[in-house]
């Protein structure tokens, strides 16, 4: 029995031999005898030799691609199957949302709105990602996802709407521009603050989970700046021991705001992250839709069985941080350009579409201008509507209006009746 | 011999001294008053405020399926028990533990309630919802407002124990009350006890707005009374008058309502002088119409909560007061509260604003 016992071992220690060559991974080693710990807090064996580990102790995780840079697919095996319609749809969502942030951005400049935000560089993450989620999955978003909004239907006038505040903003004129939500859409309403939404997308996630036969689940974006918020660890930790369907979605654009990565994290970026915390994990190229949506599609049916992913999506925020900021103070324009043109995911895409026969150049001028021409209507309709009610300032504090709030209402009515001419009354709507 | 028993005696009696000091030291500032009167009629049954507030939900986690309870160590039934028994009742995904991270259960709580489940969250001690304060303030107080009322998390209440506890320290004593109430959409409630606890903390659950529940964990199983077994919510936003007199209006709310019964109690026995009791139960919004009918009838306003002076919430019950009641005011309105200090260990009989200290400040308020 002893002689048997000891065989398995040895057959055992040199399958583990054997596996430790094969695996990339390098690991000190593990001493011959020593068994499994019972430590209640690590299943792992003893060593005795001593071996810190760092950044270098694994392999980069590595990043998943579809296609190439010009829109050839590698290995025919991975090429997903997306109906024309519904490709053709990605790319022209991608063009409506170059050409609003294009517009919007200018108006910005010309102080028509107050603030605004640009996607470029980003655009296929949203197209990939949107695309392989059901409609009645629900989104938490950090602020540069707009794409997904377009992909599930929300109209150019109603982004528009809001950005300006006017009285047709679901939101009634109370956040900054950019700050979307659609209850209708399941896209929960944005907030500045940043990975707030992380550890809350995990709880709206729980709470999917326990509905009975439950289809849906959670997707949360977020960029590699956010990630270093606790709210990120929080929620890494929360999802993975609490077994939510939840997909964690990072955008790395390799900047917050003037923060280079390499200054935001010294470890192999968000992704190695995710199997430390027990996240299903994947690096995906987020210049590459088709590989975003393949990672993001098999991050779903992992998710709906209740295993929390991380998906890490590497691109270049090609734009500016918002119009507050001037990029070219912390980077060069060089680098932008290798980014706007070799590696944009709108370019790759539309030689994928090309090399199928589904786009063409003439196609392409026609819907840039009928895109261009529906921002512009957009711009025109919500400048013309008057903003809500001030009345509305007050309300939604509470479900109910608080009696303190009730007089503070009323005191504000007094004021204006006296002093009307004071303030822009005429711009807002009136009762 | 002898004098190693005389050694012996004289070390028994030294210790002896010691634990009685120890006692003296740990003992009580007030002296409980349970509610006489009950909200409904009905069967009751002696209770603690841990096994009412526990009471309370589970009368929750049966009536709501998705409700759930949770936190660091509520599976087990929380340090302070009160959550005994209920993962048993109604199993682990209902009732569970988290990972330990504040900001992670506050936000997990917004998660749920976003996505239409009922949520109640522990925060193992109000010293420790800092962390969450972002979470709090930034997000679920203002979730309705921002989206247009198009998401709210109105089904979260967040539960932390509260307050002086005779030996707590920095860190399991505060009361941090005042923080929130300067966050419009926020409700922020303290029960005074058993009755109190079980329906402010129903109607908080059932209540569409997000609530921050402090229970003062001295009371946990101090405070013990005949609480009625049937569901009942006591409502939000109102105060409570306890005792009624005409000399002068006490307020406070949580375990200081006691110490303030007491000094009216001593008001009457010394001084023959009756004094209103206002137990505030709903820090915000707060109860002005009750607080300050009380201070027309009688001219003269105490506050008092063991939180430090300096924007306190007493600040913003004295200037609504005096703003509201400045004809009818015959003397100052006066707060005694805690120490503009951190809440210390040994010094905790000299921090307390206790009966001494409300008493003496009383008497000036009514020789004023």
């Amino acid at each position: 029995m002893a002689l048997r016992a000891g065989f398995t071992f040895v057959k055992l220690n040199s399958l583990r031999q054997a596996t430790r060559l094969l695996s990339t991974h390098t690991r000190p080693d593990v001493c011959q005898n020593g068994g499994i710990s019972e430590f209640p807090g690590a299943k792992a064996p003893y060593v005795n030799e001593i071996k810190f580990l760092n950044e270098n102790s694994y392999d980069p995780i590595p990043i998943y691609r579809v296609m190439d840079s010009n829109g050839r697919v590698i290995d025919s095996r991975e090429e997903p199957n997306i109906d024309k319609e519904i490709l053709i749809n990605m790319y022209k969502n991608m063009i409506q949302l170059n050409q609003m942030d294009k517009i919007l951005y200018e108006s910005q400049r010309q102080g028509r709105i107050s603030f605004y935000m640009t996607n470029y560089g980003e655009e296929g993450i949203h197209m990939g990602s949107a695309a392989a989620l059901s409609p009645r999955d629900l989104v938490f978003a950090q602020y540069r996802e707009v794409g997904v909004l377009l992909h599930r239907g929300i109209t150019v006038s109603e982004l528009v709407n809001q950005c300006y505040g006017n009285c047709e903003d679901p939101g009634k004129g109370r956040q900054m521009p950019v700050h979307y939500g659609s209850k209708q859409h399941n896209i929960v309403t944005i907030s500045s603050p940043l990975a707030t939404q992380l550890p809350q997308a995990v709880g709206a996630a729980y709470a999917l989970k326990r509905m009975p036969n439950n289809d849906r689940c959670v997707i949360c974006y977020f960029g590699e700046g956010a990630a270093s918020e606790g709210d990120a660890h929080a929620a890494f930790n929360f999802a993975a021991t609490l077994d939510c369907p939840i997909i964690l979605m990072c955008r790395n654009n390799g900047y917050a705001i003037s923060t280079p990565s390499c200054e935001q994290y010294k470890g192999d970026g968000i992704a190695a992250r995710g199997p430390a915390f027990g996240l299903h994990t994947i690096r995906v190229d987020g210049t590459d839709t088709l590989a975003v949506y393949r990672a993001v599609t098999s991050a779903r049916e992992l998710a709906l069985s209740n295993k929390p992913v991380l998906v890490e999506a590497m691109s270049y925020r090609v734009g500016h941080h918002s119009t507050s900021d001037d990029s070219s103070a912390y980077r060069s324009v060089d680098e932008i350009q290798k980014w706007a043109k070799d590696e944009s995911p709108v370019h790759k895409l539309r030689l994928y579409l090309e090399g199928k026969g589904y786009w063409d150049a003439e196609v392409e001028t026609q819907f840039v201008k009928e895109a261009r021409d529906t921002v512009v209507r957009a711009m025109q309709d919500a400048e013309k509507k008057k903003l809500p009610h001030w009345k509305e300032m007050l309300e939604d504090v509470y479900y109910d209006m608080p009696p303190k709030l009730q007089k503070q209402m009323k005191q504000m009515e007094k004021h204006l009746e006296k002093y009307s001419e004071h303030y822009p009354l005429n711009k807002y709507l009136n009762e | 011999m002898a004098s190693l028993l005389t050694q012996k005696s004289l070390v028994i009696g030294k210790l002896t001294k010691y634990v009685n000091d120890c006692a003296k030291r740990l003992s009580s500032h007030f002296i409980y008053y349970p509610d006489n009167e009950k909200p409904i009629s009905g069967e009751t049954t002696k209770m603690n405020m841990m096994q009412a507030i526990n009471n309370a939900m589970d009368i929750t986690l049966r009536d709501d399926p998705t409700a759930v309870l949770f936190g660091e160590d509520v599976g087990f039934g929380g340090v302070f028990r009160c959550a005994l028994g209920l993962q048993d009742k109604y199993g682990k995904d209902r009732v569970f533990n988290t990972p330990l991270c504040e900001q992670g259960i506050a936000g997990f709580g917004i998660g749920l309630a976003t996505a239409g489940a009922t949520a109640i969250a522990e925060i193992q001690f109000a010293d420790y919802i800092f962390p969450a304060f972002d979470q709090l303030v930034n997000e679920a107080a203002k979730a309705r407002y921002r989206s247009g009322g198009q998401f709210d998390c109105g089904a979260l209440t967040v539960r932390a124990p509260c307050g002086a506890v005779g030996h707590g320290g920095l860190y399991h004593s505060q009361s941090p009350e005042a923080y929130f109430a300067h966050t419009p959409g926020l409700r922020v409630v303290v029960p005074r006890g058993p009755i109190a606890a079980k329906g402010l903390l129903l109607a908080c659950i059932r209540e569409r707005d997000p609530c921050i529940f402090l229970e003062p964990k001295i009371l946990y199983r101090s405070a013990t009374e005949e609480v009625p077994v049937d569901d009942y919510t006591l409502p939000l936003g109102k105060a409570q008058v306890l005792r009624e007199g005409t000399s002068a209006t006490l307020v406070s709310w949580g375990t200081q309502v006691h110490v303030l019964l007491e000094v009216a109690q001593l008001a009457e026995d010394q001084l023959g002088v009756t004094v209103d009791v206002i137990d505030l139960q709903s820090i915000l919004p707060w109860d002005e119409e009750t607080v300050c009918n009380s201070v027309k009838k009688t001219g003269r306003c105490l506050i008092s909560h063991e939180a430090p002076l300096t924007c306190g919430f007493g600040a913003e019950l004295a200037a609504t007061v005096q703003e509201e009641c400045f004809l009818h005011l015959e003397a100052p309105v006066c707060r005694v509260s805690g120490w503009d200090t951190p809440f210390p260990h040994v010094f905790e009989p000299f921090y307390l604003p206790d009966r001494w200290r409300c008493y003496e400040q009383l008497v000036k308020l009514l020789n004023y």
